[in-house]
């Protein structure tokens, strides 16, 4: 929910921005320019969730070596999240199940939700940008 | 209403950009508002004014130019993106302008709806 | 809060649909826009599982994009809804927010 009735009063209006990714790193170039936005919103001091969801969930892997495909690796920048207060990471069960990984298989602490209880959570949001 | 929009794909590749540009004109003849359009992705050649597509053919980014032109609609070229690809002051088409990531997060704060077009 | 979900890609090529579904909640609106439209069509496994959908979720298919690809409103499973770009912009202030299946 937006903050509106703050409006005229000079105090910023904060909205929940949710920040969705379903898409695998290095292939294409999204899973990083998400992370760029991510960090913007933040600073906006907006009230910031990130989400993997598919192949999304891959983005947060262990053990990411990019040297050889000569790309840079981004990956330790999500447990950097924390330092700029995005705690809210949020991963599919369905889809880390569907990828045979688990939580421990995962670079950085996330909460993971069921489809059910994700998807309440993304028709709460104010503004969802998908990458 | 207000609406943003997001656009991640560049111009003929893929029909991102026409989508959103035919939502942006319904939205326009119903009397709504484009807070802004955000060129994100490879979205940002959508504004390179070098362009020459055949003829024949529908120029994407005269189009915007055109839209922006009557009425007053912000397009806003991500630099980071930009620079990336090539995308300088130099070349950008009219309405088309440079700026930061932050107005895209502006426009989602601002608008009463916010698009994403992409792949 | 009902949200209204687009999806732009073949649910005979990629899997956005099928995940849109899941995580779509009861009374949302989905829009098949681009090449989803194929999804919405009839002989395809995705209208038979769009057909037993609309009992809780609306489904849209924008018709420019369906005219485009040489198909009829006709040719669309029952109880999906045929909108033009206008619709879709109605739809868009009608839903609280829009999320993109890109």
């Amino acid at each position: 929910m937006s903050d509106t009735q703050d409006e005229g009063r000079g105090i910023p209006k904060v909205k929940r921005f949710m920040l969705v990714n379903r898409k695998a790193p290095y292939g294409t170039i999204y899973a990083l320019e998400a992370l760029e936005v991510v960090l913007i919103a933040a600073a906006f001091d907006q009230d910031v969730s990130l989400v993997f969801v598919d192949d999304g969930v891959y983005q947060i892997r262990k053990g990411q070596q990019t040297k050889d495909i000569g790309q840079k690796n981004f990956s330790p920048t999500y447990r950097a999240l924390g330092d700029y207060d995005i705690e809210k990471l949020y991963v599919e069960r369905e889809s880390l199940e569907a990828r045979g990984l688990a939580a421990d298989d995962l670079l950085v602490p996330v909460q993971v939700l069921g489809a059910v209880e994700l998807g309440a959570l993304m028709d709460e949001q104010d503004v969802v940008f998908s990458f | 209403m207000k609406f943003g929009i997001l656009v991640n794909e560049g111009p003929y590749q893929h029909q991102a950009s026409d989508s959103a540009y035919q939502f942006a004109v319904a939205a326009l003849a119903k009397g709504h508002e484009i807070y802004r359009v955000f060129f994100y992705n490879d979205g940002v050649n959508n504004a390179n004014k070098l362009t020459e597509p055949p003829q024949d053919d529908r120029n994407v980014t005269r189009q915007w130019s055109t839209l922006a032109a009557q009425h007053d609609i912000d397009l806003v070229v991500c630099v980071a993106a930009s620079l990336r690809r090539g995308i300088k002051a130099e070349i950008l088409a009219p309405g088309f302008h440079i700026s930061g990531l932050g107005q895209l997060i502006e426009a989602g704060i601002e608008a009463d709806r916010v698009l994403v077009f992409g792949d | 809060m009902a949200v209204l979900h687009t999806t732009n890609k073949s649910p005979m090529q990629t899997r956005d649909l099928e995940s849109c579904l899941r995580l779509s909640r009861p009374g949302s609106g989905i829009l098949l826009m681009e090449d989803a439209v194929y999804g919405a069509l009839k002989e395809t496994a995705a209208g038979t599982m769009l057909s037993k959908t609309t009992k809780d979720k609306r489904i849209y298919v924008l018709g420019p994009d369906l005219a485009a690809r040489g198909f009829t409103p006709e040719e669309v499973v029952p109880g999906v809804e045929v909108v033009d770009y206008g619709g879709f912009v109605d739809l868009a202030v009608k839903y609280h927010h829009v999320q993109a299946w890109v």
